[in-house]
């Protein structure tokens, strides 16, 4: 172990919690919309739109069908473009926000489709419009699943900045392949592995424990 | 209240084949009644139900409701008329992430009502379903019957004029039955609300409803009063059921002798 290891690890430990943060957070906004757009623009959904929801779902399929390395290079214009540059953590956060966004659509589309239709027809048989039932009904009714979809996520796109790294995007995982494999730094290596598993385990911790307190809430018993 | 012309409605299914639910079916409904429909399972009741304020939508004919054609309703008209007709479902739909205070403040909150109407209308709901008690309990903490005293009080929380029961008691044991009938009973004589219910049990008909009709096969087979439909029934359908009845009341006797009853 040499005086830099602490140094290293922790720019890289900023650099990657900076690019996770910022990704999941467009991400999320992006996958939302997405699988919002595709549950109520579905036949028979609330607000049927049949050619707009084939339309998403080709773009969806057509994203998450390509290797994340490899969509990195297709999207490098596009984060030269955005943010001005394509190397370091910002332009990685056009890719990953990109290349999550149409996963997190699906995980999205499918704890949305979980909350039962009777209670969107007793919300309909109110008179709520479209909008007020996607916000005040169908969200709130998929929230911890919802939660639980966003770790899952958040988890995917660490791993991401992980190989996001290897193409110069900095990070943990840049370290990693820098550092502790091409100057056979092993306990570099060793010490950003062990870093990034932590991470991990806390992003699953606190999703666990926000779903599963939104859910005692809702189903504690007397 | 309600008048029904030459409703219908079919189904394409996934084979290509169109099944009829519904075959002109002509209704008439008076203000402040309740009226059952009642019919075996497949017979279209809950499709006639539905269609009442649009759930489903019909291929033709007309739903009258208050003077006002359901059927012409598009966009935000019909949302403001689906306020005026409450429904109650069998599976009660209640939202669980909303407590019981929550639940009945939804369709108020819907009609664009304040803070503080809100918070009186819904004190004043439920303590009309005898749930004052309740009100911050979530869903999933109560029984069967108390969640559909739920579902009843979010239905009438806009101050309907018509109420839909779509088999609202089939999910609940007898007794929780009666009491929720009980509940209607009072809220159609407090309310002058007019009640819609469809049913395949004969108990329900017999205990709240003045006037019903019967389905079969996407038509109204039979209409008048639960009285003729139980001494006198005309059709086939009502014969079936009222013959269910009075064939287990003689196998009763047959085995138990005289006296011999539920």
């Amino acid at each position: 172990m040499r005086d830099d290891l602490i140094d290293l690890l922790w720019t890289g430990l900023l650099e990657t919690l900076y690019m996770v943060f910022w990704s999941s957070l467009f991400a999320l906004a992006i996958g939302l919309a997405l699988g919002i757009t595709v549950v109520v623009t579905e036949r028979g959904g609330i607000l049927p739109i049949p050619i707009l929801n084939k339309v998403i779902g080709f773009i969806i399929n057509t994203v998450r069908s390509l290797p994340f390395i490899i969509l990195i290079v297709i999207l490098l214009p596009v984060s030269r473009f955005i943010v001005g540059t394509s190397l370091g953590p910002k332009a990685a956060i056009v890719a990953l926000s990109i290349g999550a966004a149409p996963f997190l659509a699906r995980i999205i589309e499918n704890s949305l489709k979980e909350v039962a239709g009777g209670k969107i027809e007793a919300a309909k048989s109110v008179g709520a419009s479209p909008v007020t039932i996607i916000f005040r009904v169908l969200i709130p009714e998929a929230l911890p699943a919802l939660v639980r979809a966003a770790t899952i996520a958040v988890i995917a796109i660490t791993e991401f900045t992980a190989v996001a790294g290897a193409i110069g995007a900095g990070g943990l995982g840049s370290l990693a392949i820098r550092f502790g494999y091409q100057r056979f730094r092993e306990d570099i290596l060793f010490a950003t592995v062990l870093v990034i598993i932590l991470l991990v385990q806390i992003i699953q911790w606190t999703g666990d424990l926000t779903a599963r307190s939104i859910q005692q809430r809702r189903f504690k018993r007397e | 209240m309600i008048t029904v012309q030459q409703l219908s409605k079919s189904y394409s299914t996934t084979k290509g084949a169109t099944i009829q639910a519904l075959d002109g079916i002509d209704l008439h409904i008076d203000r402040g009644d309740i009226f059952g429909i009642i019919g075996f399972s497949g017979a279209g009741k809950s499709t006639l139900i539905r269609c009442l304020n649009r759930l489903e939508e019909p291929d033709t004919g007309s739903i009258i409701v208050g003077g006002q054609d359901i059927m012409l309703l598009k966009g935000k008209e019909l949302r403001q008329a689906r306020q005026k007709i409450g429904m109650i479902f069998q599976q009660f739909n209640l939202l669980d992430s909303r407590t019981v205070f929550g639940n009945v403040a939804f369709p108020l909150e819907v009609a664009g009502k304040s803070k503080a109407e809100i918070r009186d209308r819904v004190t004043d709901i439920l303590e009309l379903v005898q749930l004052s008690d309740k009100a911050g309990m979530y869903p999933s903490q109560l029984s069967g019957g108390q969640k559909q005293r739920v579902g009843i009080a979010r239905a009438l929380a806009n101050d309907p004029d018509v109420l839909l029961s779509d088999e609202a008691t089939s999910a609940l044991d007898p007794e929780t039955t009666h009491s929720i009938l009980e509940l209607m009973k009072d809220i159609n004589r407090k309310l002058k609300l007019t009640i819609v219910l469809i049913t395949h049990e004969l108990d329900v008909l017999q205990h709240i409803c003045n006037r019903m009709a019967v389905i079969e096969g996407g038509r109204i087979v039979e209409t008048g009063t639960v009285d003729k439909f139980f001494i006198q029934p005309e059709s086939a359908t009502s014969k079936r059921f009222v013959h269910i009845v009075q064939n287990y009341y003689a196998n009763r006797f047959l085995v138990e002798g005289q006296g011999a009853g539920i």
